[in-house]
This record gives C-alpha cells, structure tokens and sequence, in this order.
C-alpha cells in the first residue's frame, strides 16, 4: 500500500528543527513532523510558589501543552481543554524519567509547548520539542526523549501518522474500520518506554510489531536530536 | 566557522569515554565501563576525571561564589536576594556586614538595592549570603547586565585575563558574579557600554580561538572611532 | 533581575542625552520583520519579528448569523493569548488584563479604519455573513509586543484567503483564491516616554521604565486620519505631549509602511 504523501511505512515526515527559537526563555526549541509544529520554552529550575507544591526530594516539571486557535481546521476557542490537559499530563510523565529531578528539590521547571500547526502526532512533536528545550536549557538529564505515533491504517503498520491517514476509514469483512493511533515515546539511552497510549482496534501480536516499528523511528528521531543540538551556531546565547 | 575550534560537544545520554581508567566527574555518570554524558555540552578531558562544561543552564550556587544580587524582601531577621538561582538568598543580620540596631531592617538594605555577596552555604531550601568580607557592599551606581552564568569563567580568563583586559581599555571597574550578573563603573556612561559591548562580544563566542586578541582589536578599534 | 535601579538610572541619563543602550536614536525601531504564510491550517497568517520580539497572528474563517443592529456586515474578533512560551511574566489561565487591553486595541484599529470591508462579507442579509478571527501569538517578548501585534494582525489578514464553501457551511482545508476585502495602508504604533523623552519601539527593560504610552491607529489614504488611540501608563501627559506624540506617531507610521512589506 502506497501511502497519501508518498511515504514508506517506515517514514516519519520531514523533520524541521532547532534550538534558542525563544531568546527570553532558558531553553527553546521547535520541532515539526510535515505540518505538525510545536514551539517549545522551558523556564526554571525556578522558584515555586506556592510552597506547598515544594517536594524537599525532588524538582517539579510541570508542562502546559495547548494549540494555537489557528493550528486546526476549526478555529479552537483559547484555553485549555480535557484534550489539552490529558496531553500536558502526559507529557509531563513521557519527560520525567529522563531529568535528573533529584537535583533541585523544592524548585520547579516549567515546559510549555505551543502547537501552531496541527496535522496530528501535535504530542510526539511536542514531547521532541521539549527534550530538545531541556538540553538547550541546560538541565540535566540521564537522555534524551523521542515520541512518534504509530498507526494501524486498514492491514498496514505505518510510523508518523497525518490527520488525513487519522481519518482514514475501511470497509473490511463488511465492518468499518478506523486508523488506530498509537502514539509512542522512547528514552534515547535506557530504550524504555515512557509514553504509551493507544486508541482503535488492534491485535497483541500487531501492537508488539507497532512498538518495534515505534523504536526504530523514535531512534532516528534521536539522532536527529543530538545533530540539532551540536550544531555550533546554536551554542550561543 | 573555520575560526571555531573543534570542541568535543555531547548531548545527555551520550557515551563519552568506554575505557576503563577514565572516572566520571560532574555532568556525567558511569555505567558499567561507560561514561555517560548527563548534560548539554563541551567535554573536559584535561584529567582522568572527564567533566561536562555546560553551555547553558540557570546559576546553581556553590558555597564561596561571589553573586550579584537584587533584595526583593525583607522579614523580621533578614533581606531575601534574587541571585537568579533555583531558589531565593537570604542574608541574615549576622552576616549583612553591618552593625545592626535599627528595628527597621531598610535602613540598611532596601528592597531593590543591588549587593554584592558571597554565597555562606547552600541548603535544599535556601541559600545562605554573607557580606562580611571585605570589598562585599551595596552597589550604588553603574551598570548591571546580565549574561549566561556558564559564560562567566570566559569572560574572567585565566587568572582574570579577560576582565583585567576590559577593566585596563575602558578604565571601568568590573565585578562579574559568578551567577552572571556583571557590574559596571566608569567614569563616564561610554566607558560602562563598551565595556558592556565587549563582555557581550565574549559571552556570545565562546568557541572563538585567540578571544583576548579579538577583543583587544574590538575595543581599540571602538576608541578610535571615538576620535573620530 | 532584569532592571535594576542602577541600569534605570544609567538609561535615564542616556535617554537625556537623546542616546539609548543598544545605541539606536530615540524614535529608530529595531529591524522588522515580516512573513507571510508561515501556518497551513489558518486562512492567512504572519509571523513578525521586531529586533528579538516575535509574534505570530493567524486568521481563521467562519460563517455566521450576522449582529441584530449590522444585519449586512460581518463580524471581526480579535483575541491574543499571551502564552507561557514568550515571557517567564506570562502565566497559564484566563487572559491577562494586558492581553485583553492589547487585543481591544488591535480590533479598533482594524474596525475603525474599516481595514476589513465588513459589508462585503455578508453572504445573504441578516441571515448568513462572514466571522473573522484573529487570534495573536506573542512567541519572544523582549519588548514593544504593542506594535509588533498590530502589525502581525494585518499581515495576516493581507495573507488571507475565503475557505470553500457549500452554502451556509465552511469547507475548511479547501481554500478559494479569494483574498479578503481590504483597504490599504493601516497601521498602529506606540510612542513610550521615557523620562522627559519620546522613544519608539523599547526593549523590555526600556518598557518597563517607561511611565508612559500612546498607541494611535492610522489610515494613509487620500489624506491621513486617526482611527484609535490608547494612552497608557501610570504618568499623565500633557496637552502639548499629546500633541506632539500624535505628529511623531503620524510620520513615523508613514515611514514604516513605506518600508516594510505588509
């Protein structure tokens, strides 16, 4: 099967990114997948109020994930939603394991993350824009983090899904079937998972194959993660 | 490009050294024979002890720093100073380096006043400033900026290098925190904002070999045009 | 930590001097920059870069009932979010006064100077016309995000086309070829005082010393008109000042549409 764009099963969209897009903000970077773009700023370790947020063992990260009201088809009204929590939540957990936390307790690292482009896997470009910010920022980190969504259109496995594969419907055995979504994220060191969420219909069998697929690409992600970083032009501030 | 050295630059995760006699120091870990990068940036190999030099990243006080600080609060027994640190200094009265017998604490240090400090001690929860030695005070005049605290041992150089460069060339007094914050006072506003031009020019290339050099030309060139 | 009392003083004096501390004259912008078309899904959008200030505006399309009392004109909302990414001052939540303030004067200037031709959006009379959304972005604040939002608002909308339509419902993702009916030559800018002198375009340092602001929405047509104008900040000013402000703001404007492609 030959997919809409053109795209091998195995292919994530054109990669667009880079470092210090924000110069107020400690750290920044912005990734795309094609059409899916995310900014990202993170501000901190920083002081937190209120106090009773403060954990003496270790540091907050909190993340703030929203669209841009012009980044979907639609316009969206501004502010958050169920959809914009769950994400931001999520995020939050896909990033944790890959901080060193542990070394500014009480304080706290805000992450917020601007899509203002959507055309689906907004998360994974988000959570790829935020690993980069958090380098950029200088926190430190056991590794890097790299999410892509793997999705079962119809009989096939295919990485980096659009919103038009998303949409996408077949008739199979007289039955409708839609794309399921899995969108997926890997730590760049440790290979472990720290985002994993699924909608649709889909076999054990097929899910461990959609995971393996999610690997390889999330690796190649990584790889482009450490080139941006390295880039000497962006090693000053 | 071609004027920047080759600099060994690591992201986090990365495995900088395998060979067994090589000892993890700050910025990174050991995992079985590895050495492994926990931090964005340039790698230290002048030792055994391999170190990542960060390239960014907000001041992480050490005990003994000299910080420029802003007081933003006062409270019965002491000033809380921004020293744009993960959390707030404290400077207690022991420490203010003044004798103390006024109730009101502002009339010796109010809220905005910009102090020079040492950091006494670092606690989970805040960090402790003296200004008991000498030469640490209030700043009252001259020009403050802000850089990236990694930059400050560029700016300094090797046993003040650097900064003594700019002190001598633009006849300024400088002190540089080692959370960035950088002091400035000259006898005139010109002086203080090519001293300021010049700090920027290192702080913005820290890959560029022979700085000194190029900052010497930078400011001679800059007096000239005065002249002129 | 940014302004402190000591650097306040210094820009002070400098300011007295008719010098300022990135070394531009008092009423020189920083370079601005403008591009178009930089989101896929908006119906036109612009990102504009004002020295490091940068903002990005998207404009989006509905359809609608039109307003009981403009029964033949469509309707424009304004609305910038000043989200967490831009300012570590930003925080997550409802709107902040400064962004509502900042979003009202965008949408006076566009409607008053009838920037939009709002009677050229109505599809059918008091039943079905055009809503026009300009949503705005602030991405990088270090200063005068005023007029780099303004300008960001009607470059979008100069980038923007109708999306395809099938009587009263939007094909969104199709668009048409159609542009917008527009009129020319709308701009807002905003003189701060800064001690005893008029500055244009602060960095943020310099905004925040600043007692106060002007903001005035022109047209250059035939002849130049004044279509909105805001005055801000905790000083009040003078008749004189005013006077002298709105001239400034006048030529200035005049210059920077020469300049920049809108």
């Amino acid at each position: 099967m030959k997919r809409p764009d053109g795209r091998s099963n195995e292919e994530f969209r054109t990669v667009e990114a880079r470092v210090d897009v924000v110069s107020r903000a400690d750290g920044s970077a912005l990734f795309a997948f094609g059409n899916s773009k995310a900014i990202v700023s993170v501000y901190g370790p920083r002081q937190l109020y209120p106090q009773h947020l403060q954990n003496p063992e270790r540091c907050l990260l909190r993340c703030y994930y929203d669209l841009a009201s012009f980044s979907v088809p639609e316009r969206k009204r501004p502010g958050p939603t169920r959809r914009s929590i769950e994400i931001s939540y999520v995020m939050t957990k896909a990033l944790e394991p890959a901080i060193k936390l542990e070394a500014f307790p009480n304080s706290v690292i805000d992450v917020y993350a601007l899509i203002i482009d959507s055309d689906a896997s907004t998360r994974c470009a988000a959570i790829n824009a935020a690993s980069l910010a958090l380098a950029n920022a200088g926190v430190p980190m056991k590794e890097l983090v790299s999410a892509v969504s793997v999705g079962k259109l119809g009989n096939e496995l295919v990485v980096d899904l659009t919103k038009e594969e998303e949409d996408f419907k077949v008739i199979k055995e007289g039955e409708e079937q839609k794309t399921t979504d899995i969108p997926i994220a890997f730590l760049s060191r440790s290979k472990k998972i720290s985002l994993l969420q699924l909608d649709g219909k889909i076999s054990a069998e097929e899910l461990f194959k959609a995971i393996e697929l999610g690997k390889k690409a999330c690796l190649k992600i990584s790889k482009i993660q450490e080139r941006t970083l390295k880039k000497i032009k962006n090693i000053k501030k | 490009m071609e004027e920047e050295k080759a600099r060994e630059i690591v992201v986090p995760g990365e495995t900088i050294e395998n060979r067994k006699e090589f000892i993890a120091g700050e910025g990174t870990r050991k995992e079985g024979n590895e050495i492994v990068a926990e931090r964005f940036g340039v790698v230290d190999r002048s030792t055994k002890l391999l170190k990542v030099i960060p390239l960014s990243g907000v001041y992480i006080p050490r005990k003994g720093n000299t910080v420029i600080g802003q007081v933003i609060d006062i409270t019965f027994n002491g000033w809380f100073v921004d020293i744009r640190a993960p959390h707030l200094g404290f400077l207690t009265i022991a420490e203010c380096g003044k004798r103390v017998i006024k109730e009101d604490l502002s009339e010796y240090y109010k809220v905005k006043d910009i102090l020079l400090a040492k950091v006494k001690s670092v606690k989970t929860r805040s960090i402790e400033l003296t200004m008991k030695e000498r030469g640490l005070k209030k700043l009252d005049e001259g020009l403050i900026i802000l850089v990236n605290p990694t930059r400050v041992p560029r700016i300094i150089g090797r046993a003040g290098s650097m900064v003594n460069l700019i002190k001598k060339e633009t006849n300024t007094t400088i002190v540089v925190g080692q959370n960035g914050v950088i002091w400035i006072k000259g006898k005139n506003v010109e002086n203080e904002l090519l001293a300021k031009k010049a700090i920027e020019l290192v702080s913005e290339k820290p890959f560029i070999e022979g700085l000194t050099e190029k900052v010497k030309e930078f400011l001679e060139n800059e007096k000239a045009g005065w002249k002129k | 930590m940014e302004v402190t009392n000591l650097t306040k003083k210094r820009i002070e004096e400098l300011i007295a001097r008719n010098k300022r501390l990135d070394g531009r004259s008092l009423l020189e912008f920083r370079k601005i920059f403008v591009e178009k078309g930089v989101t896929k899904k908006a119906e036109g959008s612009a990102r504009v870069r004002i020295g490091n200030t940068e903002v990005i505006a998207g404009v989006k399309l509905n359809l609608t009932e039109p307003f009981q009392d403009t029964p033949d004109e469509g309707a424009l909302a304004v609305n910038v979010e000043f989200f967490p990414i831009g300012s570590e001052k930003f925080e997550p939540g409802p709107p902040s006064v400064e962004a509502v303030e900042l979003a009202r004067i965008i949408d006076r200037i566009i409607r008053e100077s009838h920037f939009i031709n709002l009677k050229k959006l109505c599809i059918k009379k008091g039943e079905l016309v055009w809503m026009v959304f300009i949503d705005v972005y602030p991405i990088n604040d270090d200063g005068n995000l005023i007029d780099a939002s303004i300008i960001a608002s009607i470059a979008a909308l100069k980038d923007a086309v109708f999306p395809a339509r099938e009587e009263d419902k939007v094909k969104y993702g199709e668009l048409t070829k159609q542009r917008l009916p527009l009129n020319d030559s709308v701009i807002g800018l905003t003189l701060y005082k800064l001690g005893q002198k008029f500055i244009f375009d602060p960095t943020t340092i310099e905004e925040e010393i600043s007692q106060a602001r002007i903001t005035v929405g022109m047209s250059y047509r035939k002849k130049e008109f004044i279509h909105a104008i805001q005055k801000g900040g905790e000083t009040p000013l003078s008749e004189e000042e005013i006077k002298e402000a709105i001239k400034i703001i006048i030529k200035k404007g005049k210059e920077i549409l020469n300049k920049i492609n809108l």
